[in-house]
């Protein structure tokens, strides 16, 4: 098991989105590899995701290329150290550290700081 | 060569050029493909008069509409949209009947007269029928067009016995047809021995042991003296010169062929002594604006070919000549190799051993009907040869014909264990051994394809030189030499998975059942490449690993769920929702109906929950139903009722089976032979769930009729009188491939264990996302290695295949029944994790003709990149 697993039972994941700090769930609830959906004070989404090494990502959820809330249910890899998830609808992939489509450059989705308290 | 400048009016082709080709067959076709490959076609007008009603199409494989249900579309040589990419005129149905040298014109039949600068006559030979009294009767035929082979299938309806006159190359692909249309067959064939062109008297006795083994007649040494017929005037019979009586309803003539050159000797040009038109080396014929190329001409080594692969040479040759390019046709080898009735038979080089001072090796064993014979010069340069029986060694052989082998002549024929079997690489060929006879490519054209053309697979390799798209016997030796040549020039030839796996799909599939991994962490930090490990792997990589880890779960010990720990982060989404997901982020709903057939209650709950939960609802081509727009906290709601009811998952998210169709078959259906019903919900039961490189698709049909279109699928299963034929490789979808037939007449048992097989070396051995029609296709060796190794063991590997099979059908259990009953599985299905009870506000819907659809969205990216 990894290092963050003790820690990580009992802690919080938050997330800051246009209106401060929120909770979003417990940390152990994340499976490394795959995201969940955040739902946001304003009613827009973010996608949340771990990866193996204990590392915690938040983006926009809205894939831009389609509409749909969607990034969170997509498959996450690595490519030169740098974390990303393709869209599970048309497969392309965003950086998940900053949001930028690395597929086509005139998309990106936005970025939230997450911490775990 | 030297060309010959001053009567060289019809070349180089220059705009104002009209070339009219004469004769759109099999020789016809590839000179059209020489010209189009020069780049003539831009420059030149060129028309086509077609005598058939159809374009050019495959004659040598005539016979494979009767024993492999291939139909005309399958035979057709001409590429989709050929013609209209290249320009050229075809006149399909209108034969040329006059040539004007004069006037340089030739006039068709419809009246259409069409001026030419350079004229082409393809016009090849028709079937010889000896001048026996009754010839004409009705029930004689003759065998060398579809036409031909429609008219003898009707016949053939009413008919029982058959008897061929001829017992050469042709003569056998006559009795196959004939035996392939259920006829009782017999051969009559006036020489001491069959094929008496291509084999010896040894090899004529192992072919014709083989030949009778198949329940077909042979009689040798003695002809035909009349056809007799009955009182209706229709065929009753053969006297034969030994003033014995053959019974036979229908007759077909194949007693050799002769060149047409009817058209040529109407405007006086020469023809040889026993016809063919004469050219010259570079195929003109003594007027120099007219060619002949094919089975019409006569060559300049005086010899009329009867064979394609001179043909196609003669036709490179006079579109070089065309082009203004060098080239020459001296003369062919004969070498062939055939299938014929199944026995594979072979002759190459000096096979008679004509040569003074030739000896002769041979191996004969008349248990097994294997006959070997290798032609060698007292120097041991090996001369040629005869093969029948087993022709493995053909591909190697042929092109060592003219040199000294590297081994022992006797070691070549022996089979293995008995001091033979050494298995010669290619790398023992000299580079101008011709590997692919039907296309002439040598070695040396085919490791120019990898080094110069940087051609990096052998489909690459077939479509720049052409190699191994004829007969196909060389497919063998150019995979292993395609290979080499990769290999020697350090062409790094990435086989691997994606940017974290070095190993193919199938050699992970080795890994993880030899080493008996359980997990794609392990997978990817042991096994994966250096720079991958410890990392996230890819998109690519998990769902692949994760499909061999649910295939091999109950052999390995990974947990047969695909939502089980680990392996929940590696699916696609589809399968980690057991649903598909739609446009909008809303999901599908496909219940497995076995075979499709359902009962009235069960089609209620499906319009039930459709109907409590708004879905759109549409019967899909697979024979179901599809309930779209679920929402993902819907689907555990909504599958409780379906698992209720009776459902179970239908896997229209995996790379599974989807779907066996059936059609109502003998139960209902005044055809129906067989209840393809039944066989077709036994089918989908046993292989549901199993995890495959791509989506697997069946279908079962009562009878030839084939309203399941089992054609169309990965493996398709029709039923005959006596049980069932298998066919495999079938796929609708972009590239629709017909389906090949791999056994017939099986029992309900024999056609179950074939498939087990035939799936699991699948699931072995292909790529990742590879449909079966695309992977046989690939393998080396086509079909016939995929029939040996799953109907005649060749790997040793059928106990194994068939353990992992029973193991999967064992193991398996419904994976939404599971999850419905599995509180921590259910907790995946929200839409928001902080909020699990609030839909997704993006999931919205509109209405159309009383069903709802996904709300448009109209995406622009620029405006999101600058939100
Ligand atoms: C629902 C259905 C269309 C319909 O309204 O009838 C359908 C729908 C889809 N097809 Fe299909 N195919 C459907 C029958 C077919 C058929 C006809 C058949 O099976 O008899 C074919 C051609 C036959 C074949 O596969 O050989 C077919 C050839 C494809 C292909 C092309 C496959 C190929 O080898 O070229 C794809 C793309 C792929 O798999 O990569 C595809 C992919 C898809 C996907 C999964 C696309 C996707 O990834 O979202 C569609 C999603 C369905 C969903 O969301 O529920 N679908 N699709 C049919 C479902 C049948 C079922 O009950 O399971
Ligand atoms: C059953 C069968 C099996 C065979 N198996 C083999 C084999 O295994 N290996 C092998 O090498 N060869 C085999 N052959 C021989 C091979 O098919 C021929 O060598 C090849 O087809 C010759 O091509 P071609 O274009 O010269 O003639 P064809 O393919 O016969 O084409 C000539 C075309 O010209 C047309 N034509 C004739 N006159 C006119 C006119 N005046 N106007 C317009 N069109 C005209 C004809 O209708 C025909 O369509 C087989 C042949 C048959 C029938
Ligand atoms: S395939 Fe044959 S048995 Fe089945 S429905 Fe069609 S005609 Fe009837
Ligand atoms: S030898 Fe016939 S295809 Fe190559």
């Amino acid at each position: 098991m990894t290092i963050i697993e003790s820690p990580a039972t009992t802690a919080t994941v938050e997330l800051r989105s246009a209106t401060g700090w929120i909770p979003v769930c417990p940390a152990a609830d994340l499976e490394p590899g795959r995201g969940v959906a955040v739902l946001l004070p304003d009613g827009g989404q973010a996608a949340l995701f771990r990866d193996r090494g204990g590392a915690l990502y938040a983006i926009g959820n809205v894939d831009p290329f389609t509409g749909a809330g969607v990034l969170c249910h997509g498959l996450t890899g690595s490519a030169g150290g740098r974390a990303y998830v393709a869209s599970p609808l048309l497969k392309q992939r965003f950086d998940l550290a900053d949001g930028r489509c690395l597929d086509d450059d005139r998309a990106a989705v936005p970025v939230y700081p997450v911490r775990v308290v | 060569m030297a060309a010959s400048p001053a009567e060289n009016s019809a070349s180089p082709a220059s705009p104002a050029q009209t070339i009219v080709l004469v004769g759109h067959g099999m020789v016809g076709q590839r000179f059209l493909e020489a010209l189009a490959d020069r780049g003539v076609t831009g420059r030149a007008r060129v028309v086509v008069l077609c005598e058939e009603p159809r374009p050019a199409y495959d004659r040598v494989h005539l016979t494979s509409y009767f024993t492999e249900g291939a139909t005309p579309e399958d035979l057709s040589m001409v590429e989709d949209g050929f013609m209209a990419e290249h320009g050229i005129e075809l006149h399909v149905g209108d034969p040329a009947v006059a040539v004007d040298r004069e006037a340089r014109t030739v006039t068709a039949r419809s009246g259409l007269t069409v001026g030419y600068d350079t004229l082409v006559l393809a016009t090849g030979s028709y079937p010889f029928v000896p001048p026996v009294p009754g010839k004409d009767a009705q029930g004689c035929f003759v065998y060398r067009t579809i036409e031909d082979l429609l008219a003898i299938e009707e016949y053939a309806g009413h008919s029982r016995t058959g008897a061929v006159v001829g017992g050469g190359l042709l003569g056998l692909e006559a009795a196959g047809a004939l035996k392939g249309l259920g006829l009782d067959t017999h051969v009559v064939e006036f020489a001491p021995r069959l094929m008496p062109v291509q084999v010896d008297d040894g090899g004529g006795d192992a072919l014709r042991r083989k030949i009778e083994g198949l329940g077909v007649t042979v009689h040798t040494g003695v002809g035909t003296r009349e056809i007799v017929t009955g009182d209706d005037g229709r065929v009753a019979g053969m006297a034969l010169s030994d003033d014995s009586r053959l019974a036979a309803d229908l007759v077909v003539f194949s007693a050799g062929v002769r060149p047409r050159d009817e058209l040529a000797r109407a405007c006086g040009l020469p023809v040889g002594e026993r016809g063919g038109i004469v050219v010259d080396e570079t195929c003109r014929t003594a007027d120099p604006a007219v060619f002949a190329i094919g089975e019409c001409a006569q060559a300049v080594d005086g010899r009329v070919y009867g064979l394609v692969a001179p043909g196609n040479e003669m036709a490179e040759t006079a579109a070089r000549t065309i082009a203004g390019d060098a080239g020459a046709f001296t003369g062919a080898d004969l070498s062939t190799k055939l299938k014929l009735l199944g026995v594979d038979v072979a002759s190459f080089g000096d096979a008679h051993g004509a040569a003074d001072g030739s000896l002769d090796v041979v191996y004969s064993d008349s248990r097994s009907g294997v006959y070997r014979k290798l032609v060698v010069a007292a120097d041991g340069t090996l001369l040629g040869g005869i093969l029948v029986g087993d022709c493995e060694s053909y591909g190697m052989l042929r092109p060592l014909t003219g040199t000294v082998p590297p081994v022992a002549p006797e070691h070549l024929v022996l089979p293995a264990g008995a001091g033979g079997g050494v298995s010669l690489g290619p790398a023992s060929l000299p580079d101008d051994a011709v590997i692919c006879s039907c296309h002439n490519v040598s070695k040396g054209a085919i490791r120019a394809a990898v080094t110069e053309h940087s051609c990096t697979s052998v489909p690459e390799v077939k479509k720049c030189t052409k190699a191994g798209t004829g007969c196909g016997s060389c497919v063998k030796v150019l995979g292993q030499l395609v290979d080499a040549e990769l290999e020697a020039n350090g062409v790094a030839v990435d086989k691997g998975l994606c940017g974290c796996f070095g190993q193919t799909r199938a050699e992970l599939y080795e890994i993880v059942l030899t080493l008996r991994i359980a997990s794609y962490r392990e997978l990817l930090d042991r096994h994966g490449r250096e720079s991958a490990r410890g990392g996230e792997g890819c998109e690519i990589c998990k769902p692949a690993v994760a499909s061999i880890l649910a295939s091999l779960a109950p052999v390995v010990g990974a947990s047969g769920h695909v939502l089980d720990g680990e392996q929940a982060a590696l699916q696609d989404t589809n399968d980690h929702f057991l649903a598909n997901m739609q446009r909008n982020g809303s999901y599908s709903i496909v219940p497995r109906v076995p075979g499709g057939e359902i009962t009235p209650e069960k089609l209620i709950v499906l319009g039930e929950v459709a109907r409590d939960f708004g879905l759109y609802t549409k019967i899909t081509g697979g024979q179901r139903i599809d309930l779209f727009g679920a929402r993902v906290e819907q689907l555990p709601l909504i599958w409780t009722r379906l698992v209720d009811a009776g459902f179970e998952s239908g896997h229209a998210y995996g790379k599974a089976l989807r779907t066996v169709k059936s059609c109502v078959g003998s139960t209902w259906c005044r055809y129906g032979v067989q209840d393809s019903v039944r066989m077709a919900i036994d089918l989908e039961l046993r292989y549901r769930g199993l995890r495959s490189p791509h989506k697997l698709k069946s279908a079962v049909s009562g009878c030839a009729r084939e309203c399941a279109e089992a054609q169309s699928k990965d493996f398709g299963v029709i039923a005959t009188a006596n049980g069932w034929n298998l066919y495999v490789g079938g796929n609708g979808g972009a590239t629709p491939r017909h389906a090949d037939l791999l056994a017939k007449d099986l029992s309900d048992a024999e056609l179950v264990r074939l498939i087990d097989r035939f799936l699991m070396y699948y699931i072995r051995t292909a790529d990742r996302l590879e449909r079966t029609s695309v992977w046989l296709e690939r393998i080396p060796g086509g079909l016939d290695h995929v029939r040996d190794v799953v109907v005649h063991d060749s790997l040793g590997i059928c106990a194994e295949l068939e353990e992992l099979m029973a193991a999967h059908v064992a193991g398996y259990r419904d994976e939404w029944a599971q999850t419905i009953n599995d509180p921590e599985r259910l907790r995946r299905f929200v839409s928001f994790v902080n909020a699990p009870d609030t839909p997704d506000p993006t999931v919205r819907f509109v209405e159309e003709r009383d069903q709802i659809k996904p709300e448009p969205v109209f995406v622009s990216l620029t405006e999101t990149v600058n939100a």
